[in-house]
C-alpha cells in the first residue's frame, strides 16, 4: 500500500472529501451522457481532432469560464473566512491553499485562455485569413494548455494543493518548508500550460506579420489586433523566463540541486527576481488585449474612428519595452539599496504614461461620439473610472519608500484587484458579450446583462475599496485571521457581502445564457451592432473558410467604409480554398503529456522514461507524417455560401 | 563556376572552426579566471552571430528586417534582465 499512500490528500477536510464525490459524479455523469447521447465520434471529429481556429477558441472559452467559477468559489472561501475575526471555517494550511489556488487559477488558467479565446477567434478573422498561421501547432497549443490546467485542478484531490503562493517564493517552497507533492503539481502543470502558451506566441506573430488580407498594412490593423500582436512579442519574451524559471525550481525539488536554496551556493531571492521577470510583462500581457477589446468596443459605439490610432500603437510598443523594465517594484522591500529601488520606482511611473495616454485616446474618442450604452459600452464606461484608481494605487506603491508601508498588505491586494477586474475581466465579459453573435448567431440579453455589469460594479466596489482601508491600518495579506481587537472585522464583512454581490453577478451571466439561448431571436444579421471592421463582414455563423473571397483592404475601418462610403471589400470571383485537415496528434501528444507531467509530480520515474520517449516519438512522427491539406471546391462554397445567405433573409 | 562556388559559407565554416579552437584554447592552456571566461563569452557571441547570419540566413529574405528587429529585441532584453539581476542581488545588494 505504500505505493499508493503517496496520492492522499496530506491535509484533509469534509470540503475537499465533499468535492472529490462531487467530481467524481460529475465525471461519471458527463461520460455517461455522451455515451447516451452517442456524442462520443461527434466529439472526435468536431472537437477533439479540430485544428479550426474558431472551435479551438471556443474550447478556450469553455476552459476559462470553467476556471472563472473555480477560481470564483476559492476568492468566496476566503472572502467568507475573512469576514469575522477567529473564524475557524477554513484552517491556516487550507487558506494557505485556497489562496495559492485562486491566484494561479485566475491568472493562468481563466485570464489567459480568456485572452487566447479572442486571439484565436478573432485574430484571422479581423486580419482577412482562413485560418492562424500553423493550425495544427495552434491545437497543440490548446492540448497542452488544457493537460496542463487539468494536473494542476488534480491535485488538491490526488496529493494536495501548492500551497506557497501563486508566486511560489523560495526558501518556503522548497521541500523542506513545502513538503507535499502540491509545489511539484505548479512547477509541472504550469510548465506544461506555459509550453502551449509560448507556442501560440508564436503563431499569432507569425499570422499577424505574414497571413493580413491585401492592403492591410501593418498601420492598418484594427486595434485588437495590434494589441494582440504585442501581447503575443511580450509572450515571447516573458515565457521562456518562466520556463527556466520552473525547470530550476523542478530540479531543486525533485533532483536536489542548489539553485533557490540558502546554502551551497544557492540564492533564494533569485527566485523572487526571476518570478517578476516573467511576472510583470505577464500583467501587461493580460492587460493589453483588454485595451484592444475596449478599443473596439468604444469606437463602435461612440460610431466614431478611434481617436490617436498612431498614439495608441506607439504607446502599446513602449510598453512592451518598459514592462521589462520594471520588475524590481514587486520585492522593493527585499534588500537591494536605494539605488536600485529609485531606478525601478522612476521605470514603474514612466509605464504609467502610456497607459495614461491610452486612456485620454479612449475619452477624445467618446467626446462628440454618438454614445449609445449597449451591455458592452456600459462595461467600457465602467472600466475607465475603476480601471484609472487602481492605476492611480498602482503609482502610490511604485515610490519605493512607501512601499515599505504598502506591500504585501491588502492595500496590494486591493490595488491589483482593482487593475485586473475592472481591466481584464470587464473586457473579457464585454467582449464576449459584444461577440457571443458572431459566435453563437444570437445575442445576449442586453437588460439582464446590464443588470450584470452593475451588479458585478456595485459588488466590485464593496468587496476591495475597503482593503486599501484595511490595508494601510496595518492588514496583512494571506493571513488566515485576525482578532478582534484589530478592528478590522466591520471593513471586512463589507467586503464579503461585496463578493458574495459579484458572485451573484456571475450567476447573472451564466442565466443570462441560458435566458438567450431559448428566447433570444436567430434573426439578427451578420453585424448586428453596427460595427466596423473585418470580423463582421462575413457570415454569421462563420463558414470554416472564413470568407469565401479574400477582403481588400484600404483602412483600419474596412468594413465600416465598405457599409458607408462604397468601399468594395470583395473583388474577384470564389476560388478552390486549400485548409488544413484535422488530427488527433495534437490531443495524444497532450494526453501522453499529462502522464509524463503526473508521474514527474509523483516522482515515479519509470512512467516519466516511458512518456518522455512517447513525446520524442510523436515529434518524430510529426516530423515524417506527410499532411497536404485538402481543398474546399468552388461548388461546395457557392453552396455554403447560398445557404449562408438565405439563412439571412 | 564563381557564382556557383559557396565562398561565404566556406569561409564561415573555417572561421567558426577557428572560434571553436580558440575557445578550446581556454580549457589546454592554463590561464586566469577572467581572462578565460572573457575569452569565452567573446568567442560564443561571434559564434552565434556568424551562425545566425551564415548558416541560418538571418539576412537573405524579405523579412530580414523583422528578424533583425526581434534579435535586437530579444538582446536588449536579455541585457537588461542580466544587468538588472546583477544590479539586484550583486552589486547594490
Ligand atoms: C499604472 C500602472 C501600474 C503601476 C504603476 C503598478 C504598480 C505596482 C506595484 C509597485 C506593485 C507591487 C506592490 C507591492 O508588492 O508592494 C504592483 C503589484 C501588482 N500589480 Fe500593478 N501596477 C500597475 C498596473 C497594473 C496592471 C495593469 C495590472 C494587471 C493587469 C497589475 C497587476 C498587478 C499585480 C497582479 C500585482 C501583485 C502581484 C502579487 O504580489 O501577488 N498592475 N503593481
Ligand atoms: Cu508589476
Amino acid at each position: 500500500m505504500d505505493f499508493f499512500d503517496r496520492f492522499a490528500v496530506p491535509h484533509p477536510s469534509f470540503l475537499i472529501y465533499a468535492s472529490m464525490v462531487g467530481i467524481g459524479l460529475t465525471m461519471i455523469a458527463i461520460v455517461l451522457g455522451i455515451t447516451y447521447f452517442k456524442k462520443w465520434g461527434y466529439l472526435w471529429r468536431e472537437w477533439i481532432t479540430t485544428v479550426d481556429h474558431k472551435r479551438i477558441g471556443i474550447m478556450y472559452l469553455l476552459v476559462a469560464l470553467l476556471m472563472l467559477f473555480r477560481g470564483g468559489v476559492d476568492a468566496v472561501m476566503m472572502r467568507y473566512q475573512l469576514s469575522m475575526p477567529d473564524n475557524t471555517f477554513l484552517d491556516s494550511q487550507h487558506y494557505n491553499e485556497v489562496f495559492t489556488t485562486h491566484g494561479i487559477v485566475m491568472i493562468l488558467f481563466m485570464a489567459m485562455p480568456f485572452i487566447t479565446f479572442f486571439f484565436n477567434y478573432l485574430i484571422p478573422l479581423q486580419i482577412g485569413a482562413r485560418d492562424v498561421a500553423f493550425p495544427r501547432l495552434n491545437a497543440l497549443s490548446f492540448w497542452l494548455f488544457f493537460m496542463g490546467m487539468g494536473l494542476f485542478n488534480i491535485s488538491f484531490i490526488v496529493g494536495g494543493s501548492p500551497d506557497a503562493g501563486w508566486t511560489s517564493y523560495f526558501p518556503l517552497a522548497n521541500n523542506e518548508f513545502s513538503p507535499s507533492v502540491g509545489t511539484n503539481y505548479y512547477m509541472i502543470a504550469i510548465q506544461i500550460a506555459g509550453l502551449g502558451t509560448m507556442i501560440s506566441g508564436i503563431n499569432f506573430i507569425t499570422t499577424i506579420l505574414k497571413m493580413r488580407a491585401p492592403g492591410m498594412k501593418l498601420m492598418k490593423m484594427p486595434m485588437f489586433t495590434w494589441s494582440a500582436f504585442i501581447a503575443n512579442v511580450i509572450v515571447v519574451f516573458a515565457f521562456p523566463v518562466l520556463t527556466v524559471l520552473l525547470a530550476l525550481g523542478t530540479m531543486d525539488r525533485l533532483f536536489g540541486t542548489n539553485f533557490f536554496t540558502t546554502d551551497n551556493g544557492g540564492m533564494d531571492m533569485l527566485w523572487a527576481n526571476l518570478f517578476w521577470v516573467w511576472g510583470h510583462p505577464e500583467v501587461y500581457i493580460l492587460i493589453l488585449p483588454a485595451f484592444g477589446l475596449y478599443s473596439e468596443i468604444i469606437a463602435t459605439f461612440a460610431r466614431r474612428n478611434l481617436y490617436g490610432y498612431k498614439s495608441m500603437v506607439v504607446s502599446m510598443v513602449v510598453i512592451s519595452v518598459f514592462s521589462f523594465l520594471v520588475w524590481t517594484h514587486h520585492f522593493f522591500t527585499m534588500g537591494q539599496g536605494a539605488f536600485t529601488n529609485s531606478i525601478f520606482s522612476i521605470t514603474t511611473m514612466a509605464i504609467a504614461i502610456p497607459t495614461g495616454v491610452k486612456i485620454f485616446n479612449w475619452l477624445f474618442t467618446l467626446w462628440k461620439g454618438k454614445i449609445i450604452f449597449t451591455t458592452p459600452m456600459l462595461y467600457s464606461m465602467l472600466f475607465i473610472p475603476l480601471f484609472t484608481l487602481g492605476g492611480v494605487t498602482g503609482v502610490m506603491l511604485a515610490m519605493s519608500a512607501a512601499d515599505y508601508q504598502y506591500h504585501n498588505t491588502m492595500f496590494l491586494v486591493a490595488h491589483f484587484h482593482n487593475v485586473i477586474i475592472p481591466g481584464v475581466v470587464y473586457a473579457m465579459i464585454a467582449g464576449l458579450t459584444f461577440y457571443w453573435p458572431k459566435m453563437f448567431g444570437f445575442m445576449l440579453n442586453e437588460r439582464i446583462g446590464k443588470w450584470t455589469a452593475w451588479l458585478m460594479s456595485v459588488g466590485f466596489v464593496l468587496a476591495f475599496i475597503p482593503m486599501y482601508i484595511t490595508g494601510l491600518d496595518g492588514q496583512a495579506r494571506r493571513m488566515y485571521t485576525y482578532s478582534e481587537s484589530t478592528g478590522f472585522s466591520m471593513l471586512n464583512m463589507v467586503s464579503f457581502i461585496g463578493a458574495g454581490i459579484m458572485a451573484i453577478s456571475f450567476a447573472l451571466l451564466v442565466y443570462n445564457i441560458y435566458y438567450s439561448i431559448r428566447y433570444a431571436s436567430r434573426d439578427i444579421g451578420n453585424d448586428p451592432w453596427d460595427a466596423r471592421s473585418l470580423e463582421w463582414a462575413t457570415h454569421t455563423p462563420v463558414p470554416e473558410y472564413n470568407f469565401a473571397i479574400t477582403p481588400q483592404v484600404a483602412s483600419t475601418q474596412a468594413f465600416w467604409d465598405a457599409k458607408k462610403n462604397g468601399h468594395e471589400l470583395f473583388k474577384g470571383k470564389i476560388e478552390k480554398i486549400h485548409m488544413p485537415n484535422n488530427s488527433g496528434w495534437p490531443f495524444i501528444l497532450g494526453c501522453i503529456f499529462f502522464v509524463f507531467g503526473f508521474a514527474m509530480v509523483f516522482s515515479i520515474w519509470p512512467l516519466a522514461i516511458v512518456t518522455l520517449i512517447g513525446i520524442l516519438g510523436c515529434l518524430v512522427y510529426r516530423s515524417f507524417e506527410k499532411d497536404h491539406g485538402r481543398y474546399i471546391s468552388v461548388e461546395e462554397i457557392e453552396e455554403t455560401e447560398a445557404k449562408l445567405r438565405g439563412a439571412k433573409k | 563556376m564563381k557564382e556557383l562556388f559557396p565562398v561565404k559559407q566556406v569561409m564561415g565554416f573555417v572561421f567558426s572552426l577557428i572560434l571553436t579552437a580558440v575557445a578550446l584554447m581556454v580549457y589546454f592552456t592554463d590561464m586566469s579566471f577572467s581572462i578565460g571566461m572573457t575569452i569565452l563569452l567573446v568567442t560564443a557571441f561571434i559564434q552565434a552571430g556568424l551562425q545566425l547570419v551564415v548558416f541560418m540566413h538571418a539576412g537573405e529574405t524579405n523579412d530580414k528586417n523583422s528578424i533583425y528587429l526581434n534579435v535586437y529585441y530579444g538582446l536588449i532584453i536579455a541585457l537588461i534582465t542580466i544587468f538588472g539581476t546583477l544590479l539586484i542581488l550583486v552589486w547594490d545588494m
